[in-house]
């Protein structure tokens, strides 16, 4: 169920999803009208240890309240390996990031599946109500670019 | 490097599926508000003829160098747009898609949300497009040779359409013999051809093939490598009989004293010696010994079968062999197998011998089998006078015990197996639990229809609860009539279970190595459910027979030539266009440092010695090197590279903060 | 507790069943054992309450003759769990009528040593909201 009326403050949520897998699963939530809120965003990334750590911090500068990225399933990777590079960027990378401020609610990553649009849906639902009820972010954001 | 854009955007209405919730207009008109857009423009349907020609024509009249279409998932239609684009006179790789549909109508209510979410997407797309360069298609090499997985009915048929078009096949069976499922069947619906009778030429054909080499006792190993282009390693396990000298005489396993062993083949219900093969008609007609069950190999003493063998083909020191080959194509045929009944104890199958599954009943009935043809009940060998057929034992289950999905089979099977006990033993009654009666096939109806009215098979609306066997051997069977609002208490002979089916244990691990997507009941998934049955999204693998989905023989053999084709059209390609995506060194920028080459898992990264030329500076670098026909775009070298010299083209470092920018906008 | 609602949404919320799952397979009724004592049959609790009519549920005999053996939400493949709507459904009853409140203090009045412990449980359970 969208649970996009009950929010009064819409968080920014960039996800990156990987081509193979979590695009698929994303199509698939779409195809089955299984609906999240709209704050969410998806970028499409041929494989999800293509995301570098400067374009999460790129968005959370620019004022993204929260990032997200989706790929297969460990073992399953279109590309055998790029999962398992990806997995261990984030978990250093949020870490970091919890450290200066960026909360652990605002990052997350989740393996979906090609055949898991309910998965994609429940996940975008679950991480936009975290990152909504964390409010606002303030941390790293680059003054200049708030309007 | 940058370049100045003229971009042109298209939101598609899609019919009613993007404009009955984006304002499809508002979109077009904010597009034009972006930097680098000249033109833009919405159409009902742009995947059409004359929506494509709406590119062309802009193409050409605003002398556009990159197009932005908003619509369905890439997924969909990004080919299609790349080729309006091609013809149009542009380069395909100038064209980003905004996913506005499955990423936005389909899933938002609210016309202001998705509206305002619809623009920046395209938004985003306009911003990657801006930084889009020309790419060119490289080539790479087809192996003119496709592996089938699986040596059944789906496995023969797509090697014997492969082959027929004139191109080596080769099939890798993990049992001794080629066969599958329904060389253990009896006779099959709706003909009640006997099952063998039609198999067995197909088995004969395949194996005198010219274009065919088959591996039983085989099983796939490793696959590296990617369409066009796989290396795979094939275990051939050990038979320890020499294939080349047997004459297939049968004398080893008459005379071999270990037979006490379950029979697979007969699913357990009688046994076999440990020589041995599988059923009559075996092909390759060469036994096989099962060494953890060998006499020989356990003691060390015997050795019986080498000495009988007139052509001295038993041979105890065989190792298994492993063979390395090349294929363009790969077929996955790994068909199915019954489900455990652990969980179903009501039905008491694991407390008497007279609950059988359908598949047991085969075996029963067919006349190889453990009971030469003859129905009898299998703990006193007498002949059943009533017989019930419990139907969906483990399947359109949602708990925890059984499947979910329904096995398409089992309706019409039950239908064949009352029809054909009616036929044969007139006197016994045979009643049929259900909970809906499933026959869509082509004279699939007219043939259950038969059984109940023409042979008086009494079907029954309702389940049964249990299943209790009682003192004097017969089974006391409770279910419900729903129809007549009543609770039934019979007393029956034989239960036959409908049991649900699944894939073949050991798919995931085969799914896992030609990275091919698998679902949670593992089916091997299809490209497209409904467009691209045969096709795994990995490019390469094709899918045939009940790996993909429950279905019966006419439709196994009807997927298999399908498979074949898709194999066969792979195959005669010269070359295969590859990716132009690919990662690229900047060699001003390049360290040498080898972190990109480790992490890439095709091995596409080499360094060689260069002579740059920096700012004025001529020198000799070592410079990493992407060889374009192995790298896949992954862009694990990418995140690697400590300098940034490393980039992946159509979805540069550049590119993809364009679209954050746009987004966080 | 809302007397705003209908029995049979009453009946939902308590037991907690989603009657849109039954694929009337019959297998609820195959298992029970008080089949041929009831009135209104097991696979027939559902339609009963999606059609909101729980007046007839609750004046049956059904309601009284349900063992609580919980053999048909064992069985059901598709979680429906038909005895608990049954169950509730008795909750309904047993609230109108006021006898709804067992005190701990008023137990041990009752306790014979002969009563299975068991049946204590199952009393907590459905008596305790």
């Amino acid at each position: 169920m969208s649970i996009e009326a009950k929010h009064k403050f819409k968080p920014k949520i960039v996800a990156f999803c990987c081509n193979w897998c979590s695009y698929a699963g994303a199509d698939l939530a779409g195809s089955s009208r299984l609906g999240y809120p709209a704050d969410v965003k998806i970028i499409r990334v041929p494989c999800s240890c293509r995301v570098n750590p400067m374009f999460i911090l790129r968005a959370f500068e620019k004022g993204a309240d929260g990032v997200i990225l989706c790929g297969c399933h460990p073992g399953d990777c279109h590309y055998s390996t790029g999962n398992y590079y990806a997995r261990r960027r984030m978990t250093l990378l949020f870490s970091m990031l919890d450290f200066l401020g960026v909360e652990n609610g605002r990052t997350r990553v989740e393996w979906v599946s090609a055949a898991e649009g309910v998965k994609f849906s429940t996940t975008m639902n679950e991480f936009v109500e975290k990152v909504a009820s964390l409010g606002e972010n303030v941390r790293l954001g680059d003054l200049r670019c708030r309007n | 490097m940058s370049r100045v854009q003229r971009i042109g955007v298209f939101v598609c209405h899609c019919g009613s599926n993007i404009a009955a919730t984006v304002d499809v207009a508002k979109v077009a008109e904010m597009a034009l508000l972006e930097p680098g857009v000249v033109h833009a423009e919405e159409y009902q349907y742009m995947c059409s003829e004359a929506g494509q020609a709406k590119i062309a024509e802009a193409v050409k009249d605003k002398g556009l160098t990159g197009i932005v279409v908003c619509s369905c998932s890439p997924r969909m239609h990004e080919t299609t747009f790349r080729n309006a684009a091609e013809r149009a006179g542009l380069n395909p790789f100038m064209v980003e898609i905004a996913n506005i549909r499955e990423h936005c109508s389909w899933i938002h209510k609210d016309k202001t949300e998705a509206t305002k979410k619809a623009v920046i997407l395209a938004r985003a797309a306009i911003a990657k497009v801006n930084l889009n360069a020309p790419l060119k298609e490289g080539e790479s090499r087809v192996t003119k040779r496709a592996l089938v997985i699986g040596g059944g009915i789906a496995g023969i048929q797509t090697a014997l359409d492969i082959a027929e078009a004139g191109y080596p096949v080769d099939i890798v069976e993990k049992t001794p013999s080629i066969g599958g499922r329904m060389s253990q069947l009896d006779k099959t619906f709706p003909t009640l051809d006997c099952s063998a009778c039609i198999l067995t030429p197909k088995m004969v054909e395949a194996s005198a093939h010219e274009n065919i080499r088959i591996h039983t006792y085989s099983e796939v190993e490793q696959v590296s490598g990617f369409v066009g282009d796989f290396t795979v390693d094939i275990r051939k396990k050990a038979r320890s009989v020499n294939m080349e000298k047997c004459t297939g005489c049968g004398v080893c396993s008459e005379k071999c004293p270990a037979k006490r062993n379950a029979s697979e083949f007969n699913r357990g219900l009688n046994n076999r010696s440990a020589i041995y093969t599988p059923f009559a008609q075996a092909i390759p007609n060469v036994p096989v010994i099962d060494r953890e069950n060998c006499i020989k190999f356990k003691t060390g003493k015997c050795g019986i079968c080498a000495k009988v063998c007139q052509a001295g083909a038993v041979d105890y020191e065989q190792k298994d062999e492993i063979i390395t080959e090349k294929y363009g194509a790969i077929v996955a045929a790994t068909g199915f197998d019954t489900i455990k009944l652990d969980d179903f104890d009501e039905y008491a199958y694991s407390q008497s011998k007279d609950v059988i599954t359908s598949l047991e009943l085969e075996r029963v009935m067919n006349a190889a089998g453990p009971t030469g043809g003859h129905l009898e009940r299998l703990s006193d060998g007498k002949e059943p006078k009533n017989i019930v057929f419990i139907q969906c034992v483990g399947s359109r289950d949602v708990t925890c015990r059984g499947k979910g999905y329904c096995s398409k089979i089992c309706c019409m099977y039950t239908a064949k197996h009352a029809m054909l006990i009616r036929d044969k033993y007139p006197d016994v009654n045979v009643a049929v639990f259900y909970i809906d009666v499933r026959t869509p096939g082509k004279n699939f109806d007219e043939f259950y229809r038969r059984a109940a009215e023409e042979y008086g098979v009494n079907y029954v609306k309702g389940q049964v609860g249990k299943v209790a066997p009682q003192p004097d051997g017969s089974l006391l069977v409770q279910g419900v009539d729903l129809l007549d609002n009543k609770q039934i208490r019979t007393k029956a002979d034989m239960v036959v279970l409908a049991t649900a089916i699944e894939p073949e244990a050991g798919v995931r691990k085969i799914a896992t190595m030609l990275t091919a997507s698998i679902d949670n009941n593992n089916f091997l998934t299809e490209a497209h459910p409904k467009l691209r049955p045969v096709e795994s999204p990995t490019a390469g693998v094709f899918l045939s027979g009940v790996c993909q989905g429950p279905k019966d023989i006419p439709e196994t053999v009807a997927q298999a030539g399908a498979a074949a084709v898709k194999a066969i059209g792979l195959l005669a390609k010269d070359k295969l266009l590859t990716n132009p995506c690919t990662a690229k060194a900047d060699e001003l920028l390049c360290n040498g440092c080898s972190a990109c080459e480790n992490v890439c898992p095709y091995g596409a990264i080499t360094y060689e010695s260069r002579e740059v030329n920096d700012h004025g500076i001529r020198e000799v670098r070592r410079i990493a090197a992407v060889n374009n026909a192995l790298c896949q775009g992954c862009g694990a070298c990418t995140v690697t590279c400590p300098s940034g010299a490393m980039d992946l083209q159509g979805f540069s470092n550049r590119q993809i903060i364009a679209e954050v920018d746009a987004i966080c906008r | 507790m809302s007397y705003g609602k209908s029995q049979a949404e009453q009946i939902r919320e308590i037991s907690g069943v989603n009657p849109h799952k039954c694929m009337k397979c019959g297998k609820c009724s195959a298992s029970c054992p008080s089949f041929n004592e009831m009135d209104i049959k097991p696979h027939q609790f559902v339609s009963y309450v999606l059609n909101d009519d729980a007046e007839a549920l609750v004046n049956s005999k059904s309601l009284w003759k349900c063992l609580s053996c919980f053999a048909c939400i064992e069985r059901c493949p598709r979680d429906v769990k038909p005895g608990k709507l049954i169950d509730g459904a008795r909750q309904t009853v047993v609230r109108q009528r006021g006898a709804d409140y067992l005190m701990p203090e008023e137990i041990p009045e009752h306790l014979d040593p002969k009563l299975p412990q068991q049946l204590l449980v199952s009393a907590f359970r459905r008596y305790r909201r």
